[in-house]
């Protein structure tokens, strides 16, 4: 099921890591029309596939990953794998360095399977926007799904029914998903790794900023992403994040602390625990299944003994609006060095340095990226910076100090929805544009980017649609074990369905056999 | 005709003398092969981070303790955004909203009506010492209609010191640079070789009436050397006096000057005033910086820079060696200047005085006069002087005894500036130099002379 467990398979010799490694990218062959992988590294993979049993074989794994099969989300840096961040603008660009946590994935011995898609430069709460088209959710072809959508099921329109995995982190959720490897890192800087998370079944996990290096992620905004680690329970992204975290000299917003990695213990005493429910979070667009959801799963906790409380974080309502200035100023200062110059997409455009940066950028950008650049051009101009770049800085302070006031006054976790809803239909969600969606889709993620808090989306159930539903649990700073302690009680009561993958070629193997109860809140 | 009121400030950028780059571990090193000292940060390659260099900090604090500055115990770093093929990011990390250091002074020695004897000292305001990053430079090919880019530079660490406009000509300007140099090299936080281009200097000219207020001012770029600056800067000010007097107006623009044509050529720029989008760069933190007193009881001293603790080790700065230099040997001032302004000359004057029986007084004459002349003539700086100090000081020695005359121990000296190897004994034993002590030797030629001029000595003996 996840790296904990098949670790043991190969260690117990049950499994071996090559055989483990071919299945997977075999997994990934069949199921290559949800779009989830921009770049296959099948030689590197191999190879890193048979150092590792190698290894198993004497005896001596790196740890727990050694072997496992991961995905990356195609905005870190990959040395010797084309990094795109699914745009023109870096479309064959092979950088000559590893990020930091690719870095340290592979010195575990995680086998890197590939790059994962995305909305292009992060910037998109669907995975639809990316240049290599858009990346369709697993569940789209779920027996859980299709039951439940018998009216146009008809195979020839099956193709329009299906849905988005949500974003920015699409492929990475939908990789993990359909079990073509077992972890992924995502990115997460207004809800990118929670959102497609909740909408794929999975857990997303978005540390706190400064705990996990950044050192290789092509970033959005610089004070607010983080990797996400995505991955099928709980145990497993702390098993990620154990590995990932801790000061990277090279990064200057990591901290200092020593990090000290952590096993979730299996039970926990609810009757200490204080949640706290946001009541600003419910935001009239919150269907009625997410709010039934939401409402259930605060019972199930006051049921079990825990003070379950309202709380206020009254400047909620103005989180999306800052999120916009602070992020497109930054956006716009992070896209200046795409000048075709030194690397990436060069125009041919010979007449002045100005006509060729002006048509690299034009041809290397969608229109997501050049209107966010626009944009943020606008707030950080000389005449506009304190009414608006200032004046959202300040906003965002007062969003952060809701949440230590919130924190301060003995609350330990917050309980609230990830998403608006089940995941939309593709020829739906693209009716909207793409910052239309982002603003409606960030809504209840984005704060916690704001301050840099930890967050986790866990799948909770499954909508009348047959879709995953997550809930989204947010925690102190720096607090994970708190939080996926709290994360971990949670998933073992709602008991998930696994997803019932129908058209895809099943291989017998034993690893895949690890089934959840199929029981539905 | 009404008198005119010249008011110049300048923006000095110097080099920080150090191995690595200011946020990257590339090395830093003049005329390298092109592009082959730059890390994946300096070449902005999608998600580097800077990671700021603790040798920088410290440069930048000497130097702002140095010019009597406040240090801010808390600086920050922000982003200034324009294209421009030499700057890699399309922004540059500059400190613009709290630099490292603020309100310093910086005082400086003028000689009046060009007579080294009558100096007279000023002092100019240091507005604030920020770090940035230097970019790279750019070659413009236009047989080829190409632009070669070499980021060697780009990344290197610079200190932006701005002077207040409390100058008023071209000669004060200078001055203050030329003292400003010495600090630099004397701390070792740069080399300030303006030729290198380590020293970059931009001045702002504008003129107005006594009593009026300040006029529109220009800004000069291009300015190669310190005596190119005095020029550029006095050309300035007599053109806009000039084109105020025959009714035209001054336009706030930047000026470069041409030091062929000794003039300053408007660059004028197709577009309006840049707007620079300043940033808080994200990437890095606040500066903090400590001092004996905020220092925290375990904090590991190689994790924080604490600015008394390098306040205690500043070396003596150029006005204390000179004021030093003269009490210690009873040199003028303005002896003192030259002595410092000359690379190694103090050093070398020191170490006649150390083997030599000449007062110093004395001794100085012949540094300043005898082999400073000498030096300039061929061009030579002091450590490729052919008459060492040691050899100086056996010539003074051989004057000092009376063994050898004043005019001959100017030959002798002429002879030891050949570089033959020989020594001021064997020039005066070679062309009989020496003075002779004998008195009966003496009363011999005396007399020989006088047999030889019997005529004259019976016309004076007459007399």
């Amino acid at each position: 099921q996840g790296p904990l467990q098949v670790s043991a398979a190969l260690r117990e010799g049950r499994v071996g890591a090559v055989e483990l490694c071919q299945r997977c990218l075999a997994r990934v062959r069949d199921t290559g029309f949800l779009n989830a992988y921009i770049s296959v590294a099948e030689d590197a993979a191999r190879r890193q596939a048979e150092e590792a049993e190698k290894r198993y074989q004497r005896g001596q794994p790196l740890g727990v990953l050694d072997g496992i099969p991961v995905a990356v989300k195609d905005n870190f840096n990959t040395a010797g794998i084309e990094t795109t961040c699914a745009s023109n603008m870096l479309k064959g660009y092979i950088s000559p360095y590893n990020a930091t946590v690719v870095q340290k994935l592979l010195d575990q011995g995680a086998v890197l399977l590939g790059k994962t898609n995305l909305d292009e430069f992060a910037m998109g709460s669907g995975s639809t926007d990316g240049v290599f088209g858009p990346v369709r959710n697993p569940w789209s072809y779920s027996r859980q799904y299709k039951e439940k959508n018998t009216s146009k099921s008809h195979s020839e329109n099956e193709d329009s029914e299906w849905v988005i995995t949500g974003g920015s982190s699409g492929g990475s959720a939908a990789a993990v998903s359909s079990f073509t490897c077992f972890a992924a890192l995502g990115s997460d800087t207004g809800g990118s790794t929670r959102n497609p998370a909740a909408h794929c079944g999975v857990v997303g996990l978005k540390p706190t900023y400064g705990l996990i290096s950044r050192h290789g992620l092509i970033p959005l905004v610089n004070s607010m992403d983080v990797p996400g680690i995505l991955t099928r329970c709980v145990d497993d992204a702390a098993v990620l994040l154990g590995l990932l975290a801790g000061h990277d000299p090279q990064d200057s917003t990591t901290i200092q602390d020593t990090f000290k990695p952590f096993e979730l213990p299996d039970s926990i005493d609810i009757r200490k625990l204080c949640i706290g429910i946001p009541k600003e979070y419910h935001v009239p667009e919150l269907s009625s299944e997410i709010q039934t959801l939401w409402s259930k799963a605060a019972d199930l906790f006051k049921d079990a003994g825990a003070k379950v409380i309202e709380v206020s974080l009254p400047h909620t309502p103005y989180s999306i609006v800052c999120y916009h200035v602070l992020c497109t100023a930054e956006v716009a200062s992070n896209m200046a060095r795409f000048d075709g110059l030194e690397y990436g997409h060069r125009a041919d455009m010979k007449q002045s340095t100005e006509s060729m940066y002006a048509a690299t950028r034009r041809e290397g950008f969608n229109d997501v990226v050049r209107g966010r650049i626009l944009s943020g051009n606008y707030f950080l101009l000389k005449e506009n910076y304190d009414n608006y770049f200032v004046k959202a800085q300040k906003v965002r302070r007062l969003i952060a100090n809701d949440f230590v006031k919130v924190f301060g006054s003995g609350v330990d976790i917050l309980l609230t929805p990830t998403t608006l809803s089940d995941a939309a239909p593709y020829v739906e969600f693209i009716k909207e544009d793409n910052r239309t969606r982002s603003a409606q889709d960030d809504i209840l993620t984005q704060a916690a980017n704001m301050a840099g808090l930890p967050a986790v989306s866990v799948p909770a159930a499954l909508s009348k649609r047959g879709l995953p539903l997550g809930l989204q649990f947010i925690g102190h700073s720096f607090q994970e074990k708190q939080l996926l302690t709290v994360a971990k009680w949670f998933e073992k009561q709602v008991k998930f369905p696994v997803i019932q993958l129908e058209d895809v070629k099943r291989h017998d193997c034993s690893v895949f056999q690890h089934q959840k109860s199929v029981s539905s809140l | 005709l009404a008198s005119w009121v010249a008011v110049v400030g300048l923006e000095i950028h110097a080099q920080i003398s150090s191995n690595s780059k200011l946020f990257s571990g590339s090395q830093v090193q003049f005329a390298a092969p092109p592009n082959s000292l730059v890390s994946f940060f300096d070449a902005s390659l999608p998600g580097t981070l800077p990671v700021l260099n603790r040798r920088c900090v410290e440069a930048a604090v000497m130097t702002g303790l140095a010019l009597n500055c406040s240090i801010n115990k808390k600086s920050l770093f922000d982003r200034k955004h324009y294209f421009y093929a030499d700057l890699p990011a399309g922004y540059q990390i500059t400190q613009q909203r709290v630099p490292i250091a603020v309100n310093g002074s910086l005082s400086y020695s003028l000689c009046i009506d060009n007579k080294m004897s009558q100096m007279v000292t000023k002092t100019v305001r240091i507005k604030q010492i920020q770090l940035e990053q230097d970019s790279g430079k750019s070659l413009h090919d236009d047989t080829r209609s190409q632009t070669l880019v070499d980021l060697n530079r780009a990344g290197v660490g610079l200190m932006e010191v701005v002077m207040e406009p409390d100058m008023c000509c071209g000669e004060e300007a200078a001055a203050a640079v030329r003292e400003l140099q010495l600090i630099l090299q004397t701390l070792g936080s740069s080399q300030a070789i303006m030729a290198e281009g380590q020293l970059r200097v931009d001045a702002n000219v504008s003129v107005h009436h006594p009593g009026e207020p300040y006029g529109v001012r220009t800004e000069v770029k291009n300015i190669n050397s310190v005596r190119f600056l005095a020029k550029a800067v006095d050309y300035e000010i007599q053109r806009q006096i000039e084109e105020l007097e025959n009714g035209g107006t001054i336009l706030n623009e930047t000026r470069a000057f041409d030091s062929k044509l000794g003039c300053t050529i408007s660059m004028r720029d197709k577009e309006g005033k840049q707007d620079y989008r300043f940033m808080p760069e994200p990437n890095l933190p606040p500066l903090i910086l400590y001092d004996a007193k905020t220092l925290p009881a375990n904090m590991n001293h190689q994790q924080v820079v604490n600015i008394d603790w390098i306040r205690e080790r500043l070396p003596d700065l150029p006005s204390v060696k000179r004021a030093k230099l003269v009490e210690l040997y009873g040199i003028l001032p303005e002896h003192s200047f030259t002595l410092l302004n000359e690379d190694g000359l103090a050093e070398y004057f020191e170490n006649v005085i150390k083997h030599t029986q000449m007062k110093p007084k004395k001794v100085i004459g012949w540094i300043l006069k005898d082999l400073l002349s000498y030096l300039k003539e061929h061009a030579l700086s002091v450590k490729d002087s052919p008459v060492s100090s040691f050899l100086l000081a056996d010539l003074l020695n051989l004057l000092e005894r009376k063994e050898i005359s004043s005019s001959a121990a100017k030959q002798v000296f002429e002879e030891l500036w050949k570089g033959e190897g020989k020594t001021p004994l064997e020039i005066v034993k070679e062309k009989q130099l020496e003075l002779l002590q004998d008195q009966e030797e003496l009363e011999q030629i005396c007399q020989a002379v006088m047999d030889r001029q019997e005529d004259e000595v019976g016309a004076w003996m007459l007399w």
